[in-house]
């Protein structure tokens, strides 16, 4: 096997055992962007020489006897994370020249590892899309197949995976932006528990429902990005100060005895036929490693997608108000007076999504309107939540698809936003409920496309996801299966 | 017709924290440009504020000391706007629900009865920054932006609509900014808008409930501008109505040059802030146990003070209310007269020799040089004859270049008392000769020289001599 295409615990042995050096896995990854990038488009910025000087100290470390999980594994970041020193644009025109002065919680976590960083991640401009065709950085294209988009938003993180131009990735979710883009193509992505892992130095799009999360190619790998990434950060409000669990060591592989729920409100009639059998087929392979399924309701499914674009969207028409031209990013020239440069460098600094996203956010907190939209969305996100505590009073996890269809084709939903907010409807409910869901390959579709299951736990309830996420990968190979890129 | 006026006042006070609302940055005044900032400051992609506990305790101690009702569940709101001085575009504030609810400030006006003041509520919330004009080196046109100043906390006090003159009005800021000094959690400065005000006027027809529409002076930072601002804006709406115009609610401005206002923005322009709850704080909770630990932190407030000046020390009411103009003053006068016991005679010179040098030197009553102990030590040595009063002043002005003991500035300059009858006669015998053309004038009937002679005697002694003794062996002598 080649290099490239080896898993985080892998390599690690690897390194361990000084048959490889970091440096010599970094070319290999490098070598591997190059030749696929022009086929799929994943990075927005590529940090060979930082990639190397990280490899070159980490293997200092290692031959210092200083190793750890992490320590020389190349990964790369979605460019949402803030990387002193290293440009970060957000997938957006008005950062196109930002270099920020401080880096992300997350990506210092990683660093105190002594992890290797390979670039920046294409994305959806501000993390608002479910197919990253809204990137000012050029659309993502999947490896299974460069016709389809790759799923949104966190696209570039997605396909750096699975076209092993990285062993693994952090990405974003704020209404199933890891899990959706991990289901097209193939690789294993976890959207932790709300304050699980700090927000602070990520460019916050919905700040109630962003969370960071890893993407790997399998199970054990995500549980080794999550416990070096999880955890109380005194720099964010919301990050939550309870313990950080061993999550690698929870993945025993018996799951006897556990209940998994069905809620039928995603066993939907206009479900895709190939992705309805691959969770018929799922649910066999779980019955068969000795768990038991329950039938339950999560009645206010319906009003999820609505609640998310209200509360969502009043959150970025505020959190993206900052990028007015004055004190960092694009500026438009030419400008008579003040609101005439703020109006032009907003006009020309973003893209039409993240307009009509700010738009219908503004309108939703505006005077007159704000009881009718925001607030009725929040009454609502409530009883979404309390869907959640209910039906986690009696069952461990619940299953269920990530998407409703596999990939579609680059272009075919651009023009009809409606339809485009719809393919996140099985994802977006878990941020509303704040809980966790991990998105991980359970099939193939006739097309060869990447069909996802999605696990979703308690809040806090990893280590459990991430248990029956690996023990079905113990009993299948759909983890294994490659892009032909 | 006759008219009365109604205002309400929004006062912002600058906590005096170390450090700003929702980041570690310094909040000093007057530093380099954006040199005390940071990433959640400066409102950088990915930074998120976390709230300072202080500012939480000081806006209790507020709201404690103005009799409100302290919220035991805490929102933060955005209060979204664009300008180029507010780095997030919006500001972290307070909307439903502030830490501080419905309580109020007794104020008196000379010559009127006391009156209760309501204040509505109390917020935390974050300053902004502010632009610079026109004076920046390698910036030949356009404005800087300095963001030192940005995330500073702000307490809001909004009262209730009841007051009913500008000297009301001063009476109760000036009551409010007393509360803040004396509590600590504000510097007082009004020059460099620690402590600065929006006043909400409106009139109405004498006898009338309802209000006339107002008009919103902006950011006034002095109580005589305060003052002026409010009598001619009441007086200009007067004005306006009786030429049979229309007040327009707008937002004015107050030029301390031409002592007037002037239109802002009119409500046509007003903002919809477009407030809703921060995600990016968590709720907080003030449980029962937190108010109860700031409450027993709380120092006595001025009202009470005077009530036990009054009574406790038998203090005459121009005293009291001098006394505890500040909280310093107020401990300097309580720790001088446990020293010495006597209230009036460190009352006098608390006011008198203390306030003066402290005036001439102009330094707080923190770092005079003359402490409790020295005061009450000089005393002391009038009381029992050491020193005259007039020698004492003598002393005091030494020991306040010095910092010397009194008792070895009296030894040091030869300044004792003289109390001894033989050698005050003596002085007397040769004053008498000296002048014995005055003597015999004085005894056919000018009584008025008596104080000619002590006068002598005393410049004779270099204000040694115990007055009594000398008044006492003079009248014997004169006599004959």
């Amino acid at each position: 096997m080649e290099l490239f295409e080896l898993t985080i615990h892998e390599l690690h042995e690897k390194l361990k055992a000084k048959e490889v050096s970091s440096v010599e896995v970094t070319r290999a990854m490098l070598t591997r962007i190059e030749a696929v990038e022009p086929k799929i488009g994943s990075f927005i910025t590529v940090t060979a020489d930082r990639a190397l000087s990280d490899a070159a100290e980490a293997d200092r470390r290692i031959a210092a006897g200083e190793m750890e999980l992490l320590t020389g594994i190349p990964l790369a970041l979605k460019d949402i994370f803030l990387t002193e020193g290293i440009k970060t644009t957000c997938g957006s025109r008005i950062l196109h020249n930002f270099v920020p002065p401080y880096s992300a919680t997350a990506y210092e976590k990683l660093k105190q590892q002594g992890v290797v960083l390979l670039g920046k991640l294409n994305q959806d401009e501000f993390a608002m899309g479910s197919s990253n065709e809204s990137s000012a950085y050029g659309s993502v294209r999947n490896p299974w197949d460069t016709s389809r988009i790759p799923g949104g938003s966190s696209g570039g993180s997605a396909t750096a995976i699975a076209a092993r131009q990285a062993v693994a990735t952090l990405g974003t979710d704020t209404g199933g932006s890891i899990r959706q883009p991990a289901s097209h193509c193939g690789c294993v992505g976890l959207k932790p528990t709300y304050g699980r892992v700090s927000r602070y130095g990520v460019i916050a799009y919905a700040s109630s429902l962003d969370q960071v999360g890893p993407m790997t190619r399998d199970a054990t790998d995500c549980a080794v990005m999550l416990s070096a990434v999880a955890g109380h950060d005194p720099k964010d409000s919301t990050s939550v100060d309870t313990p950080v669990p061993d999550y690698r060591a929870g993945l025993t592989g018996d799951i006897r005895g556990i209940r998994i729920g069905l809620p039928r409100e995603y066993f939907i009639a206009g479900l895709d036929p190939d992705v309805k059998a691959s969770m018929d087929a799922a649910i066999q392979t779980y019955r068969a490693l000795g768990a038991e399924f329950v039938d339950i309701s999560l009645p206010h499914t319906d009003y999820a997608v609505a609640t998310y674009y209200l509360i969502a969207t009043a959150e970025a028409s505020s959190n993206l108000a900052r990028y007015d031209g004055v004190r960092f990013g694009h500026r438009a020239g030419g400008a008579e007076n003040l609101l005439e440069m703020y109006v032009k460098s907003r006009s020309e600094g973003f893209g039409a999504e993240v307009k009509r996203r700010i738009m219908l956010g503004t309108y939703a907190l505006s005077s007159g309107y704000y009881d009718a939209y925001y607030v009725k969305a929040q009454k609502v996100r409530t009883l979404i939540m309390n869907d959640f505590i209910q039906a986690f009073r009696n069952v461990d996890v619940m299953l269920t698809p990530v998407a409703p269809t596999p990939a579609f084709r680059l272009g075919e939903k651009l023009n009809d936003p409606l339809q485009m907010y719809l393919s996140d409807i099985f994802t977006i409910p878990v941020n509303l409920a704040g809980t966790c869901a991990i998105s991980i390959p359970a099939g193939l579709s006739s097309e060869r496309l990447p069909i996802g299951l999605q696990l979703i736990g308690r809040p806090f309830g990893e280590e459990t996801i991430l248990r029956v996420a690996h023990a079905f990968e113990q009993a299948t190979e759909w983890h294994t299966q490659k892009a032909d890129i | 017709m006759k008219f009365q006026p109604v205002i309400g006042l929004e006062v912002h006070v600058q906590l005096k924290t170390d450090s700003k609302i929702f980041c570690g940055c310094s909040t000093a005044f007057g530093s380099a440009p954006n040199s005390q900032t940071c990433p959640v400051c400066l409102g950088l992609p990915g930074a998120l504020p976390v709230l300072n506990e202080k500012v939480v305790e000081f806006a209790i101690k507020a709201g404690l000391s103005t009799n409100c009702t302290i919220a035991p569940r805490n929102i933060f709101a955005r209060k979204n706007y664009f300008y180029p001085d507010l780095p997030k575009g919006y500001q972290i504030s307070q909307f439903e629900e502030p830490i501080c609810q419905r309580g109020w400030l007794d104020i008196q006006v000379e010559g009127q009865e006391p009156k209760r003041i309501g204040i509505t509520r109390i917020h935390m919330e974050e300053d902004a920054g502010k632009l610079v004009h026109g004076e920046i080196p390698g910036l030949e046109e356009g404005s800087g932006v300095d963001l030192n100043r940005a995330c500073t906390p702000l307490l809001e006090v909004v009262s209730e609509p009841d007051l009913r003159s500008a000297d009301e009005a001063v009476s109760y800021l000036k009551q409010l900014h007393q509360i803040v000094t004396w509590l600590g959690i504000c510097d007082g400065n009004m020059e460099e808008g620690s402590f600065r005000c929006d006043a909400n006027v409106s009139v109405m027809p004498v006898g009338s409930s309802t209000f006339g529409t107002r008009a919103e002076i902006k950011n006034v930072n002095s109580f005589r501008f305060v003052k002026q601002a409010i009598e001619y804006e009441i007086q200009r709406q007067i004005d306006l109505i009786e030429d049979g115009g229309r007040v327009v609610q707008e937002t004015r401005l107050f030029d301390p040059t031409s002592g007037k206002t002037r239109s802002m923005r009119g409500k046509e322009e007003a903002h919809d802030y477009r407030y809703f709850p921060d995600p990016d704080l968590v709720p907080l909770v003030i449980d029962d146990a937190w108010v109860d630990r700031v409450r027993s932190e709380l120092p006595e407030l001025p009202d009470r003070m005077r009530q036990r000046f009054l009574s406790d020390y038998a203090l005459p009411p121009y005293d009291v209310e001098v006394l505890t103009a500040n909280r310093a003053l107020a401990s300097f006068f309580e720790s001088s007269v446990e020293l010495h016991g006597n209230p009036k005679a460190v009352s006098n010179w608390v006011m008198g020799e203390i306030t003066r040098g402290l005036n001439d030197s102009g330094i707080p009553i923190e770092q005079c040089p003359i402490t409790p102990r020295l005061l009450a030590e000089l005393l002391k040595l009038i009381d029992n004859g050491t020193i005259s009063g007039k020698i004492a002043k003598t002393v005091f002005d030494e020991m306040w270049q010095s910092g010397k003991e009194p008792q070895v500035i009296v030894e040091e300059k030869g300044l004792v008392q003289v109390s001894d009858s033989g050698a005050i006669e003596a002085i007397i015998d040769e004053i008498l000769n000296r002048e014995a053309g005055q003597v015999a004038e004085y005894r056919s009937g000018k009584d008025k020289l008596f104080g000619f002679f002590v006068g002598q005697i005393m410049k004779a002694s270099k204000g040694k001599a115990n007055p009594a003794v000398v008044n006492e062996l003079l009248l014997k002598k004169l006599k004959g």
